[in-house]
């Protein structure tokens, strides 16, 4: 497979809570590169520090110490370099979580352009795009569905058209196949990486599911908040 | 209970208003008719009218009566007037006016009186020969009108019994007639100041331009009502203020991970207060809403009147807004302090 650009640089990243006797060191001196087209795992026990990577690297959680690059712009360094950290989410980072969070009170169609509206775009364009996504996903004939009569591999599709409705380059992924079965996972999965290549983007997804480890381009394993194998 | 202090002040100013009058002859030293007692010899009608600037003039009397009627009783407000003088009704809704000095009467609908009915009042038994509407006095109670003599004959005419007795005291049961004011209607033109300076100087009385009485009437009468009703407005306002801002505070807790999610996806915080304040508002426009086409359906039925108008409306939903407004800074605040990483990790 041929290496795009690098989308996310995470140099000698820490982060720890507390201090003293109290001290929790949820991530040591972490070094990460993801280029696009990769599709990474974190892996690792409970409290290895997967999700607090997924943190730093969604500008959700400021790392203690290091360095961390989003698409070629250096977001943090010792503190963080922009103050519109959300802004800088709704542009560069698509968020897949494990229960999908679709809002239940709006329609499929609605809960992707809710994205689009956020950055600005006219409603026109956005419902397109929207609609257009939902239809790449194969779910363009429920979007006009509320959440609650979605099943959950539908569900979890119109959560991926969330993630993608701005065009973000990083995919962060948090358990994307722990409320689907075996098959639809695999599905998932499948959709994910053709995502990847396609759109140019990267995923890095934290998962327990040893089903689908074989779709990663890499595993990556975290213990006690430092990086075991990449 | 805007409607309903409404109510009170059209109430208490229909039975001001009804005479038409400009100007009000009343007993010196009171601020009568309806604030105070008052009473003045009822040919003083005669002097008022012959002032200069005067068109005509009327006596009238007021008095509160309970009469029985259809196994019910009634409480009455009956108005004496001389029917061709100032003091009856404006306006006739069904029926005609009084047409014989006597034992004829002019009833508020509220009465329940129909027309050809006839009520004892006093020892005699009077026909309802017209009805009106909105005659009433500050208390509610709805208005008859008679002939002045027949007010006079039931204010004074004693039972047959006392009366017996008051003639074994040597009382001859003459006593000079008096009413309770003398309303004037002056011509075109003519100064009510002048004329109320002039009649002030007979000793024995006083005048009230029509706007001085209805000042009085409100500050004396309607106005504690006012501030009692104020005062209760005030409780419920702050009442509905908590219960908006409990209700809007848990549906906020409901839908802290969908406010994790939206502050993750990338929304600002302008358009998660605003989501909040527009559910808060809904709320409130919703209960406004309700609450109007209720009270809109029962008022009649409500024993005093309700008087909506549109401008209390308004002034009303912008009060509600602003509760709403500052009710839903509680459920503002927990979702402003809620970490977008929440939404994270199932």
């Amino acid at each position: 497979m041929t290496l795009g650009d690098i989308l996310v640089n995470v140099q000698g990243v820490a982060k720890h809570y507390g201090e003293g006797e109290t001290r929790v060191d949820a991530l040591r001196s972490i070094d990460l590169r993801v280029h696009a087209g990769e599709v990474i795992a974190l892996l690792g026990p409970s409290g290895s520090g997967k999700t607090t990577l997924l943190n730093v690297i969604g500008c959700i959680l400021a790392p203690t110490a290091g360095r961390v690059e989003l698409d070629g712009d250096a977001v943090f360094d010792g503190k963080w370099l922009r103050s519109d950290l959300r802004r800088l989410r709704l542009d560069k980072i698509g968020f897949i979580f494990q229960a999908h969070n679709l809002l239940p009170f709006l329609t499929a169609e609605e809960n992707v352009s809710v994205v689009l509206d956020l950055a600005g775009w006219s409603t026109e364009k956005g419902r397109a795009r929207a609609l257009e996504l939902l239809d790449y996903l194969e779910v363009g004939n429920r979007a006009k569905v509320k959440p609650a009569l979605l099943s959950g591999g539908e569900a979890q599709r119109v959560a991926i058209a969330r993630a993608l409705a701005n065009r973000p380059r990083i995919i962060l992924a948090d358990e994307p196949t722990a409320a689907l079965d075996s098959g639809r996972a695999q599905l998932v999965m499948d959709l994910l990486r053709k995502l990847a290549t396609e759109q140019e983007a990267c995923i890095i997804a934290v998962t327990h599911d040893e089903k689908i480890f074989d779709r990663f381009d890499r595993l990556i394993h975290l213990r006690d908040g430092r990086l075991v194998d990449a | 209970m805007i409607g309903i202090y409404n109510g009170l002040v059209a109430d208490a100013l229909a039975v001001v208003k009804a005479p038409a009058a400009d100007v009000w002859v009343v007993e010196a030293g009171t601020q009568g008719p309806f604030a105070e007692a008052s009473s003045i010899p009822a040919d003083t009608r005669d002097a008022v009218a012959r002032m200069p600037g005067v068109a005509e003039a009327g006596a009238i009397t007021y008095q509160t009566i309970e009469a029985a009627h259809a196994g019910q009783t009634l409480r009455l407000y009956v108005i004496g007037f001389e029917p061709g003088r100032p003091g009856g009704l404006q306006r006739i809704v069904e029926g005609r006016g009084l047409g014989t000095s006597h034992f004829e009467l002019l009833a508020d609908r509220k009465t329940g009186l129909v027309l050809g009915d006839t009520i004892r009042l006093g020892r005699n038994r009077f026909r309802v020969v017209g009805l009106a509407e909105d005659a009433m006095n500050s208390g509610g109670d709805p208005a008859v009108y008679v002939t002045l003599a027949d007010a006079l004959s039931l204010q004074t005419a004693l039972d047959p019994a006392a009366a017996r007795v008051q003639v074994a005291r040597g009382d001859q049961g003459i006593r000079p007639a008096t009413v309770a004011a003398v309303i004037a209607r002056l011509e075109p033109g003519a100064d009510v100041a002048l004329l109320t300076a002039t009649v002030r100087q007979w000793k024995h009385l006083a005048a009230l331009s029509q706007i001085e009485q209805e000042d009085l009437l409100l500050a004396s009468v309607v106005d504690r009502a006012r501030r009692q009703i104020g005062l209760f407005l005030g409780i419920l306002l702050s009442v509905s203020a908590v219960v908006i801002a409990l209700i809007i505070y848990t549906m906020t807790m409901e839908k802290l991970k969908q406010i994790a999610t939206l502050k993750l996806i990338g929304a600002p915080d302008r358009t998660i207060v605003a989501l909040i304040v527009q559910q808060a508002m809904i709320l409130g426009v919703s209960g406004l809403g309700i609450g109007l086409a209720l009270i809109l359906l029962v008022k009649d039925n409500f024993p005093r009147r309700v008087v909506l108008e549109p401008f209390n409306a308004l002034v009303l939903t912008g009060i509600i807004l602003v509760v709403c407004l500052i009710a839903s800074g509680l459920g503002v605040r927990a979702a402003l302090k809620v970490d977008p990483a929440t939404a994270l990790g199932g």
